[in-house]
C-alpha cells in the first residue's frame, strides 16, 4: 500500500487538468476505504499541505475520510477542524468536487451534526450555502444539502437567509425524502416570515407530493398546511384529485383535531373556536404548533372585519365590536387600525363619532409600478408555458410512456394519461 | 313579530267563541281559528280526507278544533274499512267524545273477519286467471286486490299490486291507470320519486290523453317537486295545471291547494318577468287563483310591489298553510324566500335606498332591516352596501375594468403555481418509475 506521503504527493501533483483529475479520482478510489479510515487521526496534519482550493478532490477524500471516522472529532481540536470543513466548502472547486458527490454531501452532514452538537447553528448558514451552490448541477436542482441548511436557518432564526434558497424554483429532485424536508422546513421559514401564500404552497407540495406509504414529514406539514390555509383564507380545501391515494385516506386520520379545528373555525364563533383552542392546547403544544394555533384565533376577527368591508360603508366601532365578538369599542378601534396599517382594508376611523368608514381598494391599475409587475409577471408565465410545451413534447417522445399509453387498453396503469393531465384546463 | 302577536288573540277568541269549551288554554303554538274544518274537509274525499283530518287534529294545537277534526274523521273511518286508522283515531280521541266515539271492537272483528274472506275470495279468483293465462283477467285481478289493501290501509301492499299489473297492461289507458293509482299510493306513502317516475310513464304513453288527466299528472308531479324542495319546477308544474282538474281530482288535491302551491312556489322562484307571464297573465292559472282571493291579492301585490301588504296577507294565511299537509314543512322556506326576493327587487332600482322608508315598507325595524340586508350581501344577493351612519343603502357598481385586472393576476398566480407544483409531482414520478424499472432490471 502506498504510504500517505506519496497519496499526498499524487494529489498535489494531479491536481491540474481534468485528465489529471480523473487519474487522481481513480487513485483516491484505490486508496478510500480502510487504508484512509485506518490512518484518520493521521491524517489532519496532512491538510495543512494541501490548497482546498487547487487540491479540492484530494483534499475531499482526506477530509471526509476524517470527518467520518467516528466520534473522536473533538481529538482535532473540536472547534478549529468545523473551521476547516467550512474553509474547504467555501473555497473549493465545484468541478472536482462534483466527481465524489456522496463524499461532499457527508461533509456537509458532519459539519451540520457539528454546529447542532455544539449548538451553534448559525456558523453552519454561510458555509452550507455556499455548498447547495457547489453541489448544484443547475439551480432547479435539489440537493439533501437543501433540507440541512433550511433546518440551520430555522434553529439560527435567520429566516432571511434561508430565502436564498428557497426563491429558486426547484423542478428536479433526486430523493422524495429531500424534497418532504425541503418543503416542511422551507414553509416554516416562509411562516416565520409572515409569507403565508408562500408557506401554503410549499406545504402544499408536501401534502400532495406522490407517496406510496404515509410518512411523518407529511403529517406534520400536513397539520401546519391547515393552520395556515385558516389563516390565510380562513377555509381549507378539500385535496386535489391528484393528491396520492394514501394521503387522501389517512391524512386527516393522524391530524384528527386540526380537522375539528377547522371545523370550529367554519361555524364562525369567537368564543366557541376559544374554548376549543383552550380545552387542546396540551395536544397543539406538543405539536409545537400553539404559535399557529393563536394566529388562528386572532385571524378571525380580521375575517369578519373584512367581511363588514363588503357589506357597509360606514359602521359604528361599537356595531364592529358587536358583530366580530370583540368586548370593547376600544379593542375594535385597534384591530381596525391595525388592518389598515396592514394594508388588509382600506379604511378611515373617525374617532369624534366613533365611526369607521371603509373604502374600496384604491388600486387602479394605471401606475407605472402596477404595469411593471403585470408585465413581469406575463414574461414568468410565458417562460413557464414553454417550459411546459418542451417537457410535454419529451413527454410524448419518451418510450416508457408510449409503451404505457398503447397498452393501456387492457390494464389502465398508473401512468394513464391523465396522471399527467393535471394542468386544469380552464387555463387554455 | 306578527306571528308573536296573534297567538295570544287567537287563543282568546277560541275562548270568546266557546270552542275553547272552558278549559285551560292549550299551548297553541299558531292561530287556527280561521280554518273550518267541514269546509276544509269537503274539499277532499277519500282516503287523503282522512289523513287530512288527522294531520290538522295533530298539529292545530287548539282542542275543539283538534275534536271536531277527529270526530269527523272518526265517522268517515266507520264509513269505510280501515281497521289500523280505526285504532288510531279511537286512540287520538281517548274518550273525550263520550262512549260514542270509543273503539269500536265488534265493528273491527266484523270488518277484520269480512275482509279476511274478501281477500281470501280475490286471491283465489287471481290464481284462476293466472293458471288459464287470462291477460286482461289477470290485470283487473290485481287492481281489484290493489284497490282492496288500499283500502284497508295496507298501502306498501297496495303499490306492490298496483305494480304488477303493468306486464298485463294492453292499452295505453291500462298504463295511464296503472300510473295513476300508483301515483295515488305513492303520494299517500311520500315516495315522490315514484311519483314523477309514473307521471313522466303516464305522459309518454303514445295516445293523446283526456285533458282532466293531463291535469291531474300537472298536480301530482308540481307535488312530488314541491315535495323534493324543487320549487321552481314545482310551480312550473302548478301553473300548466289545466282547470279541467276542477274537483276531479279530490282523493289527492283542490284546487284551492294548486292556487297556492302554485302561487307561493312562483313567488319564491321566478323573476318578475316570469312572473308577469306565467302566473298573472296566464288566463288559466287565473281561474284557480279567484277561488283563493287572498292569494291573487298577494300575488298582485307582490307584482305591484306593495310589499307590506303582500307580506300582511302572507301572515294571514300561514296558520292554515302550516296545517297542510303537503305544504306545512316548506312554508318556512318559502316564505323566507319570497321576503327575501321583495326585498331584493326593492332595492334593485336604486341607486341609494333610505333604510327608514324601506323599514316602514316591509314593517320591520331598522335595526332588523338592516341585518337582513347584510345577511343579503353576504350571500351576493344583493349589490351594495349600507351606510350605517346616515341608514342609507348604496348599490354598488362593481368597476369591471378593476376586476378584471385583478382576476387576471389572480389567475397569473394560480396558474405559476399549479404548473410549478405539478412539473414538480411529474418529476417526482418519473424518478419514482425509474428506480422501480432499474430495481426489476437488477432481479
Amino acid at each position: 500500500m502506498e504510504s500517505l506521503e506519496a497519496l499526498v504527493a499524487h494529489i498535489q501533483g494531479l491536481s491540474g487538468s481534468p485528465e489529471e483529475v480523473a487519474h487522481l479520482h481513480s487513485l483516491l478510489k484505490q486508496a478510500d476505504g480502510d487504508s484512509l479510515r485506518a490512518h484518520a487521526s493521521a491524517l489532519v496534519p496532512f491538510l495543512a499541505h494541501l490548497s482546498p482550493g487547487a487540491h479540492s478532490l484530494g483534499y475531499l477524500y482526506l477530509l471526509e475520510a476524517c470527518a467520518t471516522s467516528g466520534a473522536n472529532l473533538g481529538d482535532f481540536g473540536g472547534g478549529d477542524f468545523l473551521v476547516t470543513m467550512a474553509d474547504f466548502l467555501t473555497a473549493c472547486s465545484s468541478d472536482q468536487i462534483r466527481l465524489a458527490p456522496d463524499k461532499f454531501l457527508n461533509v456537509c452532514r458532519v459539519l451540520k451534526d457539528q454546529v447542532m452538537q455544539l449548538n451553534r447553528p448559525i456558523r453552519g448558514i454561510a458555509p452550507l450555502r455556499v455548498a447547495v451552490r457547489k453541489i448544484q448541477a443547475s439551480p432547479e436542482q435539489l440537493t439533501p444539502v437543501h433540507a440541512d441548511y433550511l433546518l440551520l436557518c430555522l434553529l439560527a432564526k435567520q429566516y432571511k437567509a434561508g430565502l436564498s434558497v428557497l426563491e429558486d424554483d426547484i423542478f428536479e429532485v433526486d430523493q422524495p425524502k429531500d424534497l418532504f424536508l425541503y418543503c416542511y422546513y422551507g414553509g416554516m421559514i416562509y411562516i416565520g416570515l409572515k409569507k403565508f401564500p408562500k408557506a401554503l404552497e410549499l406545504l402544499h407540495n408536501a401534502v400532495t407530493a406522490p407517496m406510496s406509504s404515509l410518512n411523518a414529514i407529511a403529517v406534520e406539514a400536513y397539520k401546519k398546511y391547515i393552520l395556515v390555509s385558516l389563516i390565510q383564507n380562513g377555509q381549507v380545501p378539500s385535496f386535489p384529485k391528484y393528491t396520492s391515494a394514501t394521503a387522501q385516506r389517512n391524512l386527516r386520520n393522524h391530524a384528527q383535531i386540526y380537522v375539528d379545528l377547522c371545523t370550529s373555525y367554519g361555524n364562525g364563533r369567537y368564543s366557541d373556536l376559544e374554548i376549543f383552542i383552550e380545552s387542546n392546547a396540551a395536544v397543539f403544544q406538543s405539536d409545537n404548533n400553539l404559535g399557529l394555533v393563536k394566529q388562528v384565533l386572532s385571524s378571525m376577527y380580521k375575517r369578519n372585519i373584512q367581511r363588514l368591508t363588503q357589506t357597509y360603508l360606514t359602521l359604528s366601532l361599537e356595531d364592529i365590536a358587536r358583530s366580530v365578538q370583540l368586548e370593547t369599542p376600544r379593542d375594535a378601534e385597534m384591530h381596525v387600525l391595525r388592518m389598515i396599517e396592514d394594508g388588509e382594508i382600506h379604511a378611515t376611523i373617525n374617532q369624534k363619532d366613533g365611526m369607521v368608514s371603509f373604502h374600496e381598494d384604491p388600486e387602479q391599475y394605471k401606475s407605472v409600478e402596477m404595469v411593471e409587475h403585470i408585465d413581469s409577471s406575463i414574461q414568468r408565465l410565458t417562460a413557464l408555458s414553454k417550459k411546459l410545451a418542451s417537457i410535454d413534447e419529451n413527454m410524448t417522445c419518451d418510450p416508457a410512456y408510449l409503451l404505457k399509453v398503447s397498452s393501456t387498453g387492457r390494464d389502465r396503469g398508473r401512468f394513464d394519461y391523465e396522471d399527467f393531465d393535471t394542468v386544469p384546463h380552464k387555463y387554455f | 313579530m306578527d306571528v308573536e302577536g296573534e297567538v295570544p288573540a287567537a287563543a282568546a277568541a277560541a275562548i270568546a267563541n266557546g270552542l275553547g269549551g272552558g278549559e285551560e288554554a292549550s299551548p297553541a303554538p299558531f292561530s287556527a281559528e280561521q280554518l273550518d274544518v267541514e269546509a276544509y274537509a269537503a274539499q277532499y274525499s277519500g282516503r287523503t280526507r282522512l289523513a287530512r283530518l288527522v294531520f290538522v287534529a295533530d298539529r292545530c294545537g287548539v282542542e275543539a278544533m283538534q275534536l271536531e277534526a277527529l270526530r269527523m274523521a272518526y265517522d268517515e273511518i266507520k264509513r269505510g274499512e280501515d281497521v289500523q286508522l280505526h285504532r288510531d283515531v279511537a286512540l287520538k280521541i281517548n274518550g273525550r267524545l263520550g262512549p260514542r266515539y270509543g273503539l269500536d271492537q265488534a265493528w273491527v272483528d266484523t270488518v277484520s273477519r269480512r275482509a279476511e274472506q274478501r281477500k281470501e275470495k280475490l286471491e283465489n279468483e287471481l290464481n284462476g286467471y293466472r293458471t288459464n293465462l287470462i291477460k286482461e283477467s289477470i290485470r283487473m285481478g290485481y287492481n281489484d286486490i290493489g284497490d282492496f289493501f288500499y283500502a284497508h290501509g295496507q298501502l306498501s301492499d297496495a303499490f306492490k299490486s298496483y305494480i304488477r299489473t303493468r306486464d298485463y297492461c294492453t292499452t295505453s289507458k291500462h298504463i295511464v291507470q296503472m300510473c295513476m293509482n300508483v301515483i295515488l299510493v305513492s303520494i299517500e306513502l311520500g315516495q315522490f320519486a315514484h311519483v314523477s317516475n309514473y307521471v313522466s310513464k303516464a305522459e309518454q304513453t303514445p295516445d293523446s290523453l283526456d285533458p282532466i288527466i293531463v291535469a291531474k299528472l300537472r298536480a301530482a308531479a308540481g307535488l312530488a317537486n314541491l315535495e323534493t324542495k324543487k320549487y321552481k319546477l314545482a310551480a312550473r308544474k302548478f301553473v300548466e295545471t289545466g282547470i279541467e282538474l276542477g274537483n276531479n281530482y279530490s282523493e289527492v288535491i283542490a284546487p284551492q291547494d294548486v292556487a297556492v302551491y302554485g302561487a307561493l312556489c312562483a313567488l319564491a322562484s321566478f323573476d318578475r318577468s316570469d312572473l308577469k307571464s306565467k302566473v298573472i297573465d296566464n288566463i288559466n292559472f287565473r281561474n284557480f287563483l279567484e277561488l283563493v282571493p287572498e292569494v291573487r291579492e298577494l300575488v298582485n301585490d307582490f307584482y305591484a310591489s306593495r310589499y307590506g301588504s303582500c307580506l300582511g296577507h302572507l301572515e294571514k294565511l300561514k296558520p292554515n298553510l302550516l296545517l297542510d299537509i303537503h305544504l306545512h314543512e316548506h312554508v318556512e322556506t318559502l316564505y323566507t324566500d319570497i321576503r327575501h326576493k321583495a326585498i331584493i327587487q326593492y332595492t334593485l332600482p336604486f341607486i341609494s335606498v333610505d333604510l327608514n322608508t324601506m323599514a316602514t315598507a316591509f314593517k320591520t325595524s331598522v335595526s332588523m332591516l338592516e341585518k337582513e340586508l347584510a345577511a343579503l350581501i353576504t350571500e351576493n344577493k344583493i349589490q351594495a352596501r349600507i351606510d350605517s351612519h346616515n341608514k342609507i343603502l348604496y348599490a354598488r357598481h362593481a368597476d369591471q375594468r378593476n376586476t378584471t385586472f385583478q382576476r387576471v393576476l389572480q389567475t397569473g398566480n394560480e396558474f405559476e403555481r399549479d404548473v410549478k407544483s405539478m412539473l414538480l409531482r411529474a418529476n417526482l414520478l418519473k424518478h419514482e418509475y425509474s428506480q422501480r424499472t432499474s430495481g426489476s432490471r437488477k432481479m
